[in-house]
């Protein structure tokens, strides 16, 4: 008797390795988790979209929750995720943005056509900051709280429904 | 017609060359240190493709992490210290050849584990079966096998 149990063996084996590669079907590939959670944002100066004179650092991040969003003219999502950024602004969210490998002509054509939620815009027409973010695409998001350590990150477009399930309520979580 | 065969076939020869001028050149004047940025481009993945080192991908974000590469190597940083630059800033994905630590246990020791285990099996299986074989026969068999070489020798 022990000996036909173990006659089904490798059916248990293949079952078990079908369920592990069956799940990872659904996976997606692109939805990884950002290297720096829990992680001060990273060290920058950079100027502002606006005004090439006024320099700006990591400071600007501390004292509020803020959410940091990597848009550029170039990227089409970025254009129709503008509107739940402006929804965002107008429901209290302090929002900072950086016009990731852009022009400043580009980005301030961005501005006029699709609204300004931002309360400033970091101009890194290199990517720099975008690089040491971990950001290889755009839009990227950051929630940064006010000590100016990363607590959750959004890849890709913030939809409608994002705005309310999640955005909004880690907001909430990280104010107080 | 042999004109249009002739420049399909000079496109073909042509494309690799084409296909190559996405990615850029770059000078060494070390022979080791164009080594180690060929080792480093080929090990390290692209965050923003599936499954292609930096040093194959035209994507952008291969284009700057190859330059933070060549610039970090100029500056004479170790292997190291550039793969965890990287791995800072886009995680363990990036790793081709992941590090050996408590996560990664599993990963690493799984294959060793059932070479072993198969090792054992193997070795478990081979003594029981001699084990069986030489057994010494009781009675009835001896008896059995007697009849048997008997009825062999009759014929």
């Amino acid at each position: 008797m022990r000996r036909r149990l173990l006659l089904l063996l490798p059916l248990v084996c293949f079952v078990l390795l079908g369920g592990f590669l069956y799940q990872g079907l659904s996976i997606d590939p692109a939805e990884r988790e950002s290297a720096l959670m829990e992680r001060p944002f990273p060290a920058f100066r950079l100027a502002t979209l606006s005004d090439p004179e006024r320099i700006l650092d990591e400071s600007l991040l501390e004292g509020e929750v803020t959410l940091v969003n990597v848009w550029g003219e170039w990227c089409p999502t970025c254009k129709q995720e503008m509107p739940q950024l402006l929804e965002l602004a107008e429901r209290g969210v302090r929002l900072v943005g950086i016009d990731y490998k852009d022009s400043r002509e580009k980005g301030r054509e961005f501005l006029q056509g699709f609204g300004n939620p931002f309360e400033v815009n970091l101009f890194d027409p290199e990517g720099d900051l975008g690089f040491d973010l971990g950001v290889y695409g755009a839009p990227e998001s950051f929630l940064v709280d006010a000590d100016g350590v990363i607590r959750y990150h959004h890849t890709g477009y913030i939809s409608p429904q994002d705005v309310e399930r999640v955005i909004l309520p880690e907001v909430a979580k990280w104010r107080d | 017609m042999a004109r249009l065969i002739r420049a399909v076939v000079l496109l073909a020869l042509l494309w690799p060359a084409l296909a190559q001028a996405a990615i850029e050149v770059r000078d060494f004047e070390d022979p080791v240190m164009r080594e180690r940025f060929a080792s480093l481009t080929a090990t390290l993945r692209c965050p923003k493709c599936q499954n292609q080192a930096i040093g194959d991908s035209d994507s952008p974000i291969a284009g700057d992490m190859r330059k933070r590469v060549y610039a970090q190597l100029q500056a004479g940083r170790s292997d190291k210290e550039i793969v965890d630059f990287m791995v800072r800033r886009f995680g363990d994905y990036v790793l081709y050849n992941p590090r050996l630590e408590g996560r990664t246990l599993l990963l690493w020791g799984l294959p060793v584990a059932l070479v072993l285990g198969g090792g054992l099996l193997v070795a478990w299986l081979v003594r029981t079966r001699r084990r069986a074989s030489s057994r010494r026969l009781n009675d009835e068999e001896r008896a059995r096998l007697d009849a048997l070489l008997a009825r062999e020798d009759d014929r």
